[in-house]
């Protein structure tokens, strides 16, 4: 057996200093011979361990092999068979919590680099293969049935491209003006460009997916009127898109946003280039932005980009419990956000004008372990202390939105108002209703999401064709 | 996109447009509004819808000039198209039969108040409107309001029209006049509304007012809209955008519909700097 190559090829970024100054892609892809050469290491298992630690159960090995014979088109085409988002996938998956996780490599801490590699195959595809070429294959016979898919996140998309792919009649109704889901409003453009998502919707779209954008179910049309107008089965991925407020003193004070209203004006509405698009955003100086996970992060990244001198993540527990990727925390360190840790808010203060001006806090402390197993964090009597800040971003986590589920008879929620659905099928209690993704498990990761979307595609499938 | 169908110049600075968007028509609801994008560059705008035909298919709005979006879109002319027409929006208003119903529209209000004063109508109500503006030249919509009325008052702040002085003066003096009033509805700029909901709170008469903050998405799922009423945090978006004008924290309103001034201002000098050129 060939001697083990432990030596992962890093993946070139752009200069911290610089980027923190732009919202150009931080990482920025592979080499050809980069993918090569980290291609190389891989060594075949006969045990798949890294497939078992994908979602959607790409044949990981088997396009690795393919980049090793230099047959790009072959890779393409079994990354695509599995996964209609890798461009996505391989910028935004934890593959340090999946694949990479199970890679038999991991056990010497050099797993292959499957992520990098992804995004490589994806990203050559783009750029080598005219739009034509890389259409799908002749579309299947129409099977007659329609199904409705509400919601393009990733969780929507998924079910959709499956089961055009499988000949259904596949309609998407999404709410906002463009499809993609938090891809489209929520992860910046320094993370995952918008070009790319666009890209991967166009796939989905060319496989056969019509995609009704403006189109908000619950208000222009119920669930149950969708499926009166002849619709089969509803896939319904429409995502936790509500956000969630700490509910403290001073928190409607000019200047305080919900990480998704920041996200949104600076991503979707791409006000990083106000005034040449018309959308604004506050830019502060001293930004304070409340969570830890990959909102917090990236909230704070786009508020340094906007030109804040000081950004700071307060998190009420220590470090090694931030939830956010490993990779967007020390991206985040590295770029210069200050880390206020064992910290929580206790109320906003504010001037005369209704504008924040100070974020008092407690210092707290890690207690005895909670429900999630995480040690519960209590707060330091008498440690109040304040924090001048002209701007807050409140990243704490969001939840299903009501209004298809308050419109809609029939459906079960649980009080986190996550609709319940069978987890191997993604089934609801609802006659001819599926969900999958954050409308289910409440926020989670693009992957899970996806997977979710195709288990329902092939429960939804089984019963069409019944 | 979205067709103009027809182009109305109210008054100056106030226009009318007739949308095609049959899906929209088929379930819009008085009180309700939607979210407008003019192209791919725009910012999303939330306006009352101010009419609609089901059979025809359009959505009527009416809006003021009053930055760079409405200035951008007060020059589309019939036969243009914008990118996005969202709706219908949030809870539609809440129709009964209350008895007597005294509506107050102050400037562009005129239009939303039309449809509720209408559905009010419709259910059995008598409906007093009172309608005020700066003055005449700025006064519009005082038949389509006299046709969904019992009685109709204008009022003009300088005196050129109808009464001289501000819609509370009239108001006042029906709730003092000893006739039973059930219920008040006031859509207008937030003074107007604040001010109508002091006058009305003495006398125990229920006010509704529909509130008018920033808005991003128009369904839930930022928060800019977030309003404080009866000291509970509400999303005018899909909560509202009607509340009961005794409850709402008409101070923070203000404060949080001015937090992009300065922006505004930025963006409206652009505008006029490139549409010079
Ligand atoms: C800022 C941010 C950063 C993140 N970073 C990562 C990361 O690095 N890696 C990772 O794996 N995950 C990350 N996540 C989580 C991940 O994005 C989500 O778990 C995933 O997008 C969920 O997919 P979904 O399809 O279920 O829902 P969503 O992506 O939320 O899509 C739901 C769609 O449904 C639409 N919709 C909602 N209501 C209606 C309605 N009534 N009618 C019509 N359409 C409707 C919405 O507009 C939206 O487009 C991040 C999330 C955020 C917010
Ligand atoms: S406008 Fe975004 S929640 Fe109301």
């Amino acid at each position: 057996m060939a001697k083990l190559n432990l030596n992962r090829v890093e993946m070139p970024r752009q200069d911290p200093r610089k980027r923190g100054k732009n919202f150009n892609e931080v990482a920025l892809g592979y080499s050809p011979e980069q993918a090569q050469e980290e291609a190389g290491r891989c060594i075949q298992c006969k045990k798949r361990n890294c497939v078992a630690g994908c979602p959607v159960e790409v044949d990981i090995p088997d396009f690795i092999q393919a980049i090793r014979d230099g047959d790009m088109p072959e890779a393409v085409r079994i990354l695509k068979s599995k996964n209609a988002l890798p461009g996505i996938c391989g910028r935004v998956c934890p593959q340090e919590s999946q694949c990479e996780e199970t890679c038999t490599l991991a056990k010497k801490e050099a797993p292959i680099a499957i992520g990098r590699l992804e995004r490589f195959v994806a990203d050559w595809e783009r750029g080598n293969v005219p739009q034509a070429a890389s259409s799908p294959p002749a579309r299947p016979r129409p099977s007659g049935k329609k199904v409705a898919v509400v919601g393009s996140g990733p969780a929507g998309l998924t079910a959709a491209a499956d089961l055009a792919r499988l000949g259904h009649g596949v309609t998407i109704f999404e709410a906002l003006h463009v499809a993609g889901g938090v891809l489209m409003y929520g992860i910046p453009e320094f993370r995952l460009p918008k070009e790319i998502v666009q890209a991967e919707v166009e796939f989905v779209a060319s496989l056969g997916a019509r995609i009704e954008l403006d189109s908000v179910v619950g208000k222009l049309a119920t669930l149950d009127e969708i499926l009166a107008n002849g619709y089969d089965a509803v896939f319904l991925g429409t995502g936790a898109g509500l956000p969630m407020f700490l509910n403290i003193n001073g928190e409607n004070l000019n200047g305080i946003y919900s990480a998704n209203e920041f996200l949104t004006r600076v991503n979707l509405m791409k006000a990083y280039k106000f005034p040449e698009y018309d959308t604004p955003v506050k830019v502060g100086k001293k930004v304070a932005v409340v969570g830890g996970g990959n909102v917090a992060m990236d909230s704070a990244r786009c508020a340094l980009r906007l030109g804040a001198d000081d950004v700071y993540i307060i998190y009420r527990r220590s470090e090694v419990e931030l939830p956010a990727r490993r990779e967007e925390v020390e991206n985040a360190q590295e770029e210069g956000i200050q880390f206020k840790l064992l910290t929580n808010p206790k109320q906003f203060l504010g001037n005369e004008q209704n504008w924040v001006v100070g974020a008092e806090c407690y210092e707290m402390e890690l207690g005895e372990p909670d429900d999630s197993g995480r040690r519960r964090p209590v707060v330091k009597k008498g440690s109040e202390f304040v924090i001048d800040v002209d701007e807050v971003i409140v990243a704490l986590g969001t939840r299903p939105n009501p209004l298809i589920a308050s419109t809609t008879v029939g459906l079960e929620t649980t009080k986190y108002g996550t609709v319940v659905a069978d987890e191997e099928t993604g089934k609801t209690v609802k006659d001819k209703v599926w969900a999958g993704g954050d409308i289910v498990t409440g926020s989670t990761t693009v992957i899970s999401a996806m997977g979710a979307g195709k288990r329902a595609a092939a429960s939804i499938d089984e019963y069409l064709r019944g | 996109m979205y067709k103009i169908l027809e182009r109305e110049d109210l008054v100056p600075g106030i226009h009318l447009f007739k949308m095609a968007a049959p899906a929209v028509a088929a379930k819009a609801q008085a009180g309700q509004f939607v979210v407008v994008r003019i192209d791919e560059r725009g910012e999303r705008i939330p306006l009352t819808i101010a009419d609609w035909d089901k059979d025809e298919g359009t959505v009527t709005i009416v809006f003021m000039e009053v930055g760079a979006t409405t200035a951008r879109l007060a020059l589309l002319e019939k036969g243009d198209a914008i990118a996005d027409f969202v709706g219908p929006l949030g809870v539609p208003a809440e129709i009964d039969n209350y008895g007597t119903v005294v509506c107050v529209a102050g400037g562009v209000g005129a239009a939303p108040v039309a449809p509720v004063a209408r559905a009010l109508k419709d259910a059995g109500n008598k409906i007093i409107t009172i309608l005020g503006a700066r003055s005449q030249d700025l006064l519009f919509w005082e038949d389509v309001l006299k046709g969904v009325s019992d009685r109709l008052i204008v009022t003009t702040d300088d005196g050129s029209y109808g009464r001289k002085g501000v819609v509370t003066g009239p108001l006042k003096e029906l709730l003092e006049s000893g006739d039973k009033i059930d219920r008040v509805v006031a859509i207008g700029p937030v003074v107007m509304m604040k001010f109508c909901s002091l006058t009305t709170a003495p006398f125990g008469v229920k006010t509704i007012v529909s509130l008018n903050p920033i808005m991003v998405d128009g369904t839930g799922m930022c928060g800019c809209c977030r309003v404080s009423v009866d000291g509970e945090t509400k999303f005018a978006c899909v909560d509202g955008p009607d509340f009961d004008g005794h409850k709402v924290d008409w101070e923070l309103l203000a404060a949080r519909q001015r937090i992009y001034i300065d922006e505004e201002k930025c963006a409206y000098e652009e505008w006029r700097k490139s549409h010079a050129a």
